[in-house]
């Protein structure tokens, strides 16, 4: 394979991207939660979801603040490296980009202000609007951005002129048929990824015996929320699954590993698909499993990737095996999930040792699970980046490769360095630290801020 | 249509002047903060900007995506002309944002985070410098062959402009701390005020007199005798804001010196709209030939006349909840 600029191009959006969406998807789900426990608060006045919410404040705010800088990175990318693209669809996806930003990020940008900074400048009532307001936006936020991803996945409402897309209808566009299942199993997504991890961290808190108030409400909140989420969630994938099956078949088929058309396709547990040769190797499945599960019927028709010449197959042993990887996850989850519920049916939920060391473990889960999808979902639709009309290839920008490599060498040490290595540093100093003891005179004092005038000298 | 695609070239160039005048003096801050050597002043000075510094950089991601959909042609032609320039500002606009927030977080380490903050600020306002000269400049469109050779942002003017606008930044800053904060943080901002005002003229000089020989156009466009009078009221205003500048520092006034510097800010960048209009790639790419579909401008500016008289109340209504000196750091 030789290196060019769209290839390197290619790798450098997909580092970026994947490290993006890690922020802004654990911080949908983080706001939610707090949305709901402090909402707990207000209505019991019960101070354990006070501090509930002051600490995983802490973790939202640093999460939201990594999310907004490498977004920034992401929206100029789409020029620098991509502007044949740009310059093509910019004026379909340009309006639902500055939409976003009007409507949802500055609302998140300011009323994180207050969330973070006012709980004592404002009155509680006002305070709660504020964190509704975040979640409003984070929501919002999502939608827009998985409308415009869901363009290129299945484009509509526009002709093209010379080579530019020009929009026909917003309508379609916005509330694109192929875009709901898509939404949905992305902010359940969220809410699993973030769900997990506070199931970690109270399980750990649990483990060391420290904020066990604290510790407990979270934990039985998260395990009962997953409980609830992850069939859910079974749902809307099966949803999204036939989703693709009607606009992108070929994504199908290299999900599914078929070569050639048949009805009754199998579902193959596993395969090594061989693309060169344009065959599997290897094969374990249930029969007609494929075609239940993508058009819920037993002889569905399932469309071959020989049925498109090989130039316009995705590479299908990435998006067979992602895809593999993001169920048997899913599975896994699932299994956690009824054994929490088995643990609170016997009431040993918070003190059952090796459960608690499962749930600490489980912290990345919702994350691998997160980026198996996208890479199945995007890897899947290649060659093409808005599908069957533009081509990655000729979405590159003319620029040179000497550039591309020193901006990826950039991007790989200043993400490596700063993500990689210290964002985590700085989670777990926080998780270490915890919210405190329940019976600390001030919890207040943090928030100091302006307090009355007074020099300093 | 030409109603339209003027509209955002106005709304574009309103979101550019506030990510200029808001993230100016935030990432001033930033550059200042090497200047602090008290670690307590130091989380003041920061403190200052801790609750308004995201919003602030919404409107940099606002201007990106403003222009990405109304003027496709142009994103598409200028970011990959200024490739380098603007990967190493986004860059150091996410390290500098991510620094901002260990730094709060950290203890031992806390003085190489304070270092990385600094390094984070200025690197992204270089970057800014060059894009800015390259635009006064007017872009040269080369073939793909001679992109390879040589970069055309990387020229003496720009670093001008790179200079210019470090110092200008850094102004903005240092006025904005003056209001602020209390004692000897305030004195500290006072004196730093007091010598950049001077830098600053020079380099406010040296711009205006060369910006006219890059480009005969420019030349005459502002020697015009037509528009020479009305065009003269520009720098005119730029000299006396310098001057009440001056003055309202001597006499140690606490808000006047940070709006003057918004104002010398302001007639700069009309006189800089003056210069490249009407183009959006100087030189190569009006902003009528750059903009996109009827639909597309239409369905923005919905968006827009709704959404930006919101957005602009509650900035300003951030900043009055937030009002009022700075005497403890804050954290969360």
């Amino acid at each position: 394979m030789i290196l060019d600029t769209a290839l390197l191009s290619r790798m450098q959006f997909g580092f970026t991207i994947s490290f993006h969406i890690l922020f802004p998807a654990f911080s949908i789900g983080l706001a939610m939660f707090l949305a709901i426990m402090e909402g707990i608060w207000l209505k019991t006045q019960n101070p354990v979801y006070k501090s509930i919410c002051l600490f995983w404040t802490k973790v939202f705010a640093l999460t939201f603040g990594m999310g907004v800088v490498s977004g920034i990175v992401m929206e100029f990318q789409l020029g620098t490296n991509w502007a044949g693209f740009t310059k093509a669809i910019g004026g379909v996806l340009g309006p639902l980009f500055t939409w976003e930003v009007m409507t949802a990020f500055f609302i998140e940008a300011g009323f994180l202000g207050v969330m973070l900074f006012c709980w004592d400048k404002v009155s509680p009532r006002m305070h709660y609007f504020a964190t509704l307001l975040v979640v409003g936006g984070t929501t919002l936020s999502a939608y827009w951005i998985l409308t415009a991803n869901t363009w290129m996945q299945h484009p509509v409402g526009f002709h093209i002129v010379d080579g530019i897309y020009k929009v026909d209808s917003w309508y379609d566009i916005i509330f694109n048929r192929a875009g709901f299942p898509r939404y949905f199993h992305m902010m359940l997504a969220a809410y699993i990824t973030a769900s997990f991890v506070i199931a970690s961290v109270s399980g750990f808190y649990l483990l060391k015996g420290k904020f066990t108030e604290f510790a407990k409400k979270c934990f039985s909140f998260a395990w009962l929320a997953l409980f609830i989420l992850i069939p859910t969630q079974l749902f809307v994938g099966d949803a999204t699954g036939l989703e693709v099956h009607n606009n992108q078949p070929i994504k199908t088929a290299a999900i599914e590993g078929v070569w050639d058309t048949q009805a009754g396709a199998p579902l193959l547990l596993f395969a090594i698909p061989d693309q060169k040769n344009q065959k599997n190797l290897f094969e374990i499945g249930i029969p007609y499993g494929a075609s239940l599960i993508n058009t819920h019927k037993l002889n569905g028709v399932l469309q071959g990737l020989k049925t498109v010449p090989p130039a316009d197959q995705p590479k299908v042993a990435v998006v067979f095996f992602t895809f593999r990887i993001m169920v048997g996850i899913g599975i896994l989850m699932l299994l956690l999930a009824c054994a929490a519920m088995y643990l609170r049916y016997k009431n040993r939920l918070y003190d059952t040792r090796w459960f608690q060391k499962a749930s600490i473990a489980s912290a990345p889960l919702g994350f691998m699970a997160l980026w198996c999808g996208w890479l199945t979902a995007e890897i899947g639709r290649q060659p093409w980046i808005v599908y069957n009309h533009i081509r990655t290839l000729d979405a590159a920008s003319d620029v040179a490769l000497r550039d591309v490599m020193i901006s990826f060498g950039l991007i790989i040490i200043v993400y490596g360095i700063v993500f990689g290595v210290f964002y985590f540093y700085f989670l777990t100093k926080t998780i270490r630290h915890g919210p405190g003891e329940l019976d600390e005179k001030d919890p207040h004092q943090p928030f100091l801020y302006m307090p009355s005038k007074h020099d300093e000298e | 249509m030409e109603f339209l695609a003027l509209s955002w070239g106005l709304i574009i160039a309103f979101g550019v002047i506030l990510y200029v005048l808001l993230g100016g003096f935030d990432l001033g801050i930033g550059i200042l903060s090497i200047l602090i050597r008290d670690p307590h002043q130091k989380d003041i000075a920061v403190s200052t900007i801790l609750p308004v510094w995201d919003g602030n950089q919404t409107w940099l991601v606002f201007g990106g995506a403003a222009l990405y959909g109304a003027f496709p042609l142009a994103f598409s032609t200028i970011l990959p002309l200024m490739y380098i320039p603007i990967l190493v500002m986004v860059i150091s606009l996410l390290f500098r944002g991510i620094t901002f927030e260990f730094r709060l977080k950290a203890e031992r380490s806390k003085a190489a985070w304070d270092i990385a903050y600094f390094a984070g600020s200025i690197f992204a306002v270089i970057a800014q410098g060059l894009i800015l000269g390259t635009f006064i400049k007017g872009f040269t469109l080369l073939d793909l062959s001679n992109l390879h050779v040589f970069y055309p942002w990387l020229n003496s003017f720009g670093f001008m402009c790179s200079i210019g606008l470090v110092l200008g930044y850094s102004l903005l800053g240092s006025n904005y701390l003056i209001i602020k904060t209390t004692g000897k943080l305030q004195e500290l901002s006072y004196k730093i005020s007091s010598c950049l005002q001077y830098l600053i003229l020079l380099c406010f000089i040296a711009v205006s007199i060369w910006s006219p020989y890059l480009d005969p156009a420019i030349k005459a466009r502002w020697f015009n005798p037509d528009y020479m009078p009305f065009l003269a009221i520009l720098p005119l205003t730029t000299v006396g804001l310098f001057i009440y500048h001056w003055y309202s520092l001597r006499k140690r006034h606490e808000i006047a010196p940070f709006w003057c510097a918004i104002g010398m800010f302001l007639t700069c960048y009309i006189g800089f709209i003056i210069s490249i209009y009407p183009y959006i790639v100087p030189r190569h790419i009006t902003y009528l030939e750059a903009a996109s579909g009827k639909s597309s401008l239409q369905f923005m500016l919905v968006g827009a006349v709704i959404m930006l008289p919101v957005l602009l109340f509650y900035t300003f209504h951030s900043y009055r909840i937030f009002r009022g000196k700075v005497t403890e750091p804050i954290k969360y």
